[in-house]
Parts: C-alpha cells; structure tokens; sequence
C-alpha cells in the first residue's frame, strides 16, 4: 500500500523533474564548470581549471556594470510597487466594469512581442521622433537633450516593461482584501492614509512580496532593454554576459558572469522565500485553528 | 432637560439613487441609554448608524452629540466606535495589538497604552489571550474583543451594527447579556442596530421601530408590545391575530363595537379614538387569548366565541394553537403552569370556547399589502447564513 503511494508519488513528478534536470540543472551545472575554466584568444575552452575569471570579476570596470545593475533594478522595483499599490487598490475597490476595462488595459501590452514594444520605445524617444519633437516645441527639453541611451530611457522602459508583473499579484491580493478593515482603523481614529499603511499594506503582504521577486529578478537579469535603448554608460549585467560570448567569444568569463548572476538573484530570492513560506505557514496553522 | 441627550437626529435624510434610505428622521436617544434600532433588513436602520460613525453623511438634517453638531466631521474625528457585524479585526495584528490600536493611533504612551489594554482585556475576560492571533479565537471571543477595541477609546457612544448576527443562537443569547453587563459597567450610551426583535427587546431601555425608512414607534419594550401604535410594529414585535374590521357602534368613551365581516360583533378598547365607519385592524396577541372546554365566565367586557381546533403545536412551556370561528383562523397561545399531564388536553377538531378582554384588544389602521410580507418570521434563519458566509470568508 505504501509502496503504491510512493511509486505513484514517483511516476507523477518524474516528468518535471526530468524537465527540470534537463533544461534547469545540467546547463546550470554546465555554467557553473566553465566559470573555472582556462581560454584562450581564439575561443576554445582549454583543460585544467583556473580562478582567472573570477579575479576578472573585480576588475573596476566590471564593478561598474555591477552597482548600476544593482541600482537600476532596486529603483525599477521600487518605481514599479509605488505604482502597483495604489492601482491594485483602485482595482479592487472600483465596479466590476471599470475594473475589467483596467485589467484589460494591464494585460493589453503582452498582446505584441516583447521585443517589439521595446523598439517602439525606441522609436518614441528618438530624437527625430514625435515624443522627442513635442518636448521641445513644449521647451520642456531643448533640441539638444538625448532622451535615448542612457540610464534614465533604461529605467523608463524597464518600469513601463515590469509594471504589470507588479500589478497584477497586488491586484490578487487586494482583491481578498476586507476593505471593512479600513473603516474600521479609520472609525478608531486612524487618517485615510494610516489606514492604508497599517491596515492595508500589512494585509496584502503576500501580493507585495510576489510582486518584488516579479518585478525584481528579471530586472537584475535584463539584457534587451540596456541593449536597445540604453548606451555604453546604460550597460548591465546581461550586456556584458553577451559582450563576452559574442564579442570577445570568451565563454568561461561569460560563464563565471553568468553564475555570479545566478548567485545575485538567488540570495533575494531565498530570503524572501523564506519569509513568505513563513507567512504562509502561519496562515496554514491559523486556518487549522480554526476547525 | 436638553443637556441629557446623548445624540439627536434633526429631520435627517438620506437617498440611494432611487431608495429613500432615511426619510426626515428626527429623535433623541438620552445618555447612557442603551437604545437600539430596529426593523427588517433595508429599513434604513444601519444607513443611521453610519450616518453616526461617519462613513455616511446625510443629504439633509444634522446629528447632534452631546450637543455638538458632528454632521460634517469625518469617521476618524468623531468621538464614537463602532462594533461591526462581522467584527472587522484586524488579521495581521494580535488581540492585544487589535485593542491596542486606537491608542496607538492616538500617539499614548506605551507603558499607559499597556495598563489600559489589560484593563480591557479583564473586562471582557481574555487576560491570558492577548498573544493570540485573531484566527486563533472563537467567534464569541472576537465579539468581546471587537467591543473591546472599540471601548478602549472611551467613545461617548458605542455603536453596534448587528453584532450578534453572526453567532449561533446559545451564544447569542449569552453575548447578549455580557454586553447589558459592559453597558451596565462603562455607563455610556449604546446604539445597537438588529433585524431581530427578541434581542431588541431582551436588553434595550428604548427601542426605534424602522419600516421604510421612517420610524414607526418609539418606546420601551412593554410599550411597544402592549400597545403598539401601527400594525407594522404590532406584526414585527411579538405574535399576533389581525382582523380586518369596520367601526360599527361607540359603545362609550372608552369602548367601541367592531364589525367583521361573517364574524360575532367584538367590543375593544378604542384609545386612538377611531370614529364609527373607520376599517381598522383588530389586533390581539395569542397568549392574551383564553382557551378552554368550558364557557367562561360572564363578563360584560369579555368577547367570547365557540371554535374549532384546527392545528395543535405543542411547545413544552405553551402549546399554540390555530382555531377557526366562523371564516377566520386565530392563533391562541395557552401557557402551561400547572402539570399538564393531570389535565384533559385539548385536541384536533375539538369545540372549544375562546374568549379576550376587550382591553386586550386594539385597534389599528390598516396596513398595506407590502408591509405583509415583511413581517413574515424574520430573526433566526437570516443569522444562520450570516454565520455560515462569515466562516467561507475566513477559509
């Protein structure tokens, strides 16, 4: 009897699991070989191992792409929750109607590739573009003002890019909200906005956090958005990962880039699966309580 | 006399889109009077309470408390709390961090803040269940806790919206006197809304009957069951026999003769001094009602009638029955004080003699047909799902 159960446990997670090892683990494995690998000039892979990439991986001018990548991604998740917040309250305390028509709107951007909306970017900040050319008849910037290939356009798009992604797990979580709870802070004395910090951000907690790692791991890892709108001084991580590989066709740097990249986005990662298993947990048991 | 309102609504009213939600109340409640509003749910009564919290405001007319006018002050700045229907605790906090909340929001200092919650916490009787979540305690606990939280601000008025509406019935009843008890205890004025006319009547010094948006009748509880001044509040409080009926003879000052249709005249006290001709209702509450094999005993005032029994509901301390004079069925209700098994009961199909004082009896204008079907059993089963939809939230 025992024994069924297990085998039937076996029989149904084998084919993700095999999926898993497949696609996720042995590449991963693979990457994380080559990071200690010798080179040389013209591409191979030599044998032997060496610690080369990673010293190269405190090279100053690495260290750069590393805090931009770091500030870049911090300042899109942040930009990207302050505007979630308020929409996935609005979202949920708004008609049905209204409500379906804004969803529609937040889901309406995935209905074209990707990469074609991060071209159309492109061609709005343009500097012979409509956007570009309106900001200066409105002398809000002058003629000479690049609005493309720097930090500030990487930034933008990203947050236009990731927005949804925030909202979305906010909205879910609002939407089980008890929105009773804020006339009830408020009936205590509490302002509107009191009620919202200590009511209602604390009750959609859940949401907040998938929406950080939603917002925040991609971001970490992006390669198109620097690529296409960003410049030499917008570069990050994954710009560099393919510089190497394309360009200098140094793969174990790439590779030890990559797993330095695997690393980053593990640690938040972790700490806040954690914590969230742990809010989790404390729902199981309170539910149990209940019976 | 003025100063002793606690709240006073002046000419108050209130519209949703096409429902007029509250239509020109005016009334005060006396401090530290536990005063409830009651009606059938979409009375208006709830709309009043929170034109009082704040979170409503009404298109036209004031409230006063203690003499202040608070119409336009909103929720958060207004000396009263309310308990709501299904408590409203805060799920991310403790229950001693939910009866704490007030306090901190008013900025007090922690060690006075920590004295005042254990204060309350021995109030209602949870001293070693401050660290527990709000999941993790019963439903008659987060009751106490939710009047907890409220009464920690000291509010000038307790407002309770339905508080009890989602308990089940015993604890109901306990919940009920726990909270005559804190009334008792803290001395300030309690406003309590509720559909059910039991719980209205069990704990109110006054209760305001609400039937479309007006109030129909104010007073005690006797006063309203002993002698209410619509059919609406003489169908909504308590059991009662309607009969439709027509003025035919004043009989003297006190005293007029009523006409029905094939039915026996009937004598009744007339103190709303209804004129010969008017159609009125006759009503006359069940227990009032003597049954017996027996004739009764000859009384001028007494309305006597020779019935058959129709249908016999045994109920342990009373039997009800439904007997038929005539055209009509009227429901009596014999109480059972003395051992019943000694006596010959009465049954199914027996003739019997009936018979009322005329006091008992009153006269009341008609109602019309929508009123009818308000007053059809309201209390038990709307709380049952009440109960049963606040569990499938909490899943």
């Amino acid at each position: 009897m025992n024994n069924r159960t297990r085998l039937q446990e076996l029989a149904l997670t084998a084919p993700s699991f095999v999926w898993l090892c497949l696609f996720f683990l042995i590449p991963t494995l693979i990457i994380f070989t080559f990071a200690f690998k010798p080179y040389d000039v013209y591409g191979s892979i030599l044998d032997g191992w060496t610690l080369e990439t990673i010293y190269n991986l405190f090279n100053h001018s690495f260290l750069v792409v590393f805090w931009r990548t770091i500030w870049i991604s911090l300042v899109t998740t942040v930009i990207c929750l302050s505007l979630s917040l308020p929409i996935g309250y609005y979202l949920a305390r708004t008609t049905s109607k209204l409500r379906h028509i804004f969803l529609i709107l937040v889901v309406m951007p995935f209905w074209s590739s990707f990469l074609v909306r991060v071209f159309a970017w492109k061609s709005i900040l343009h500097p012979e573009g409509v956007f570009k050319k309106m900001l200066v008849v409105l002398h809000i910037v002058n003629a000479d003002t690049l609005l493309l290939y720097n930090p500030g356009a990487v930034l933008l798009v990203l947050v236009y890019s990731y927005v949804p992604f925030g909202i979305l797990p906010i909205y879910a979580a609002a939407s089980k909200f008890n929105f009773d709870l804020l006339d009830a802070a408020m009936d205590l004395g509490a302002s509107q906005l009191q009620a919202f910090f200590r009511v209602f951000i604390p009750g959609i907690k859940a949401g907040i956090l998938t929406s950080t790692v939603m917002v925040l791991i991609p971001t970490i890892g992006a390669y198109v958005i620097p690529d296409v709108v960003g410049g030499h001084n917008s570069e990050m991580i994954g710009n560099k990962i393919a510089q190497w590989i394309f360009v200098d066709r140094n793969l174990p740097q790439a590779s030890a880039l990559a797993a330095f990249l695997a690393l980053l986005v593990l640690v938040p990662m972790i700490v806040l699966g954690l914590y969230s298993s742990r809010v989790e947990r404390n729902s199981i048991t309170d539910a149990r309580g209940k019976q | 006399m003025k100063d002793k309102d606690s709240i006073v609504f002046e000419n108050v009213s209130k519209r949703y889109g096409k429902v007029l939600a509250l239509d020109n109340v005016s009334f005060s409640v006396k401090k530290g009077e536990f005063f409830s509003l009651l009606g059938p749910s979409g009375c208006g009564k709830t709309t009043l309470l929170k034109i009082v919290a704040g979170f409503e405001r009404p298109d036209t007319g004031r409230v006063l408390l203690d003499g202040e006018d608070i119409t336009q002050l909103p929720a958060n700045k207004r000396p009263v709390n309310t308990v709501f229907q299904n408590y409203a605790l805060f799920p991310h906090l403790s229950v001693r961090e939910n009866i704490a909340f007030g306090l901190q929001i008013a900025k007090r200092a922690a060690h006075e803040i920590k004295i005042e919650v254990d204060q309350m916490l021995r109030l209602i009787q949870m001293e070693d269940q401050g660290h527990k979540k709000t999941d993790e305690i019963s439903g008659g606990q987060k009751q106490r806790v939710a009047i907890a939280r409220a009464l920690i601000n000291k509010p000038r008025v307790l407002l309770l919206d339905e508080p009890l509406a989602a308990l089940d019935l015993k604890l109901r009843q306990k919940m009920l006197l726990e909270l005559d008890l804190i009334h008792d205890e803290v001395g300030i004025t309690f406003l309590f809304v509720t559909h059910d006319q039991t719980e209205a009547m069990a704990v109110s010094d006054r209760i305001a009957v609400f039937h479309h948006g007006k109030v129909e009748q104010i007073g005690s509880p006797i006063e309203l069951y002993e002698s209410p001044k619509s059919s609406f509040v003489a169908a909504f409080i308590g059991d009662t026999n309607f009969l439709d009926g027509r003025v035919a003879e004043k009989m003297d000052e006190d005293y007029s003769q009523l006409m029905l249709e094939e039915f026996p005249k009937i004598l009744c006290y007339n103190d709303k001094h209804h004129a010969v001709g008017d159609l009125v209702h006759l009503s006359i509450r069940p227990e009032k009602i003597q049954i017996s094999r027996e004739a009764p005993p000859k009384n001028a005032l007494y309305n006597s009638f020779q019935a058959v029994v129709e249908d016999v509901v045994y109920k342990g301390d009373h039997t009800k029955f439904w007997v038929r004079v005539e055209g009509y069925r009227i429901a009596v209700a014999q109480q059972h004080s003395r051992f019943l098994l000694d006596e010959k009961p009465i049954r199914w199909h027996d003739v019997v003699w009936i018979w009322w004082h005329a006091d008992d009896g009153f006269m009341l204008d008609r109602y019309s047909e929508s009123d009818e079907k308000l007053t059809q059993e309201p209390s038990e089963k709307i709380g049952a799902t009440d109960a049963r939809r606040e569990g499938d939230a909490g899943e």
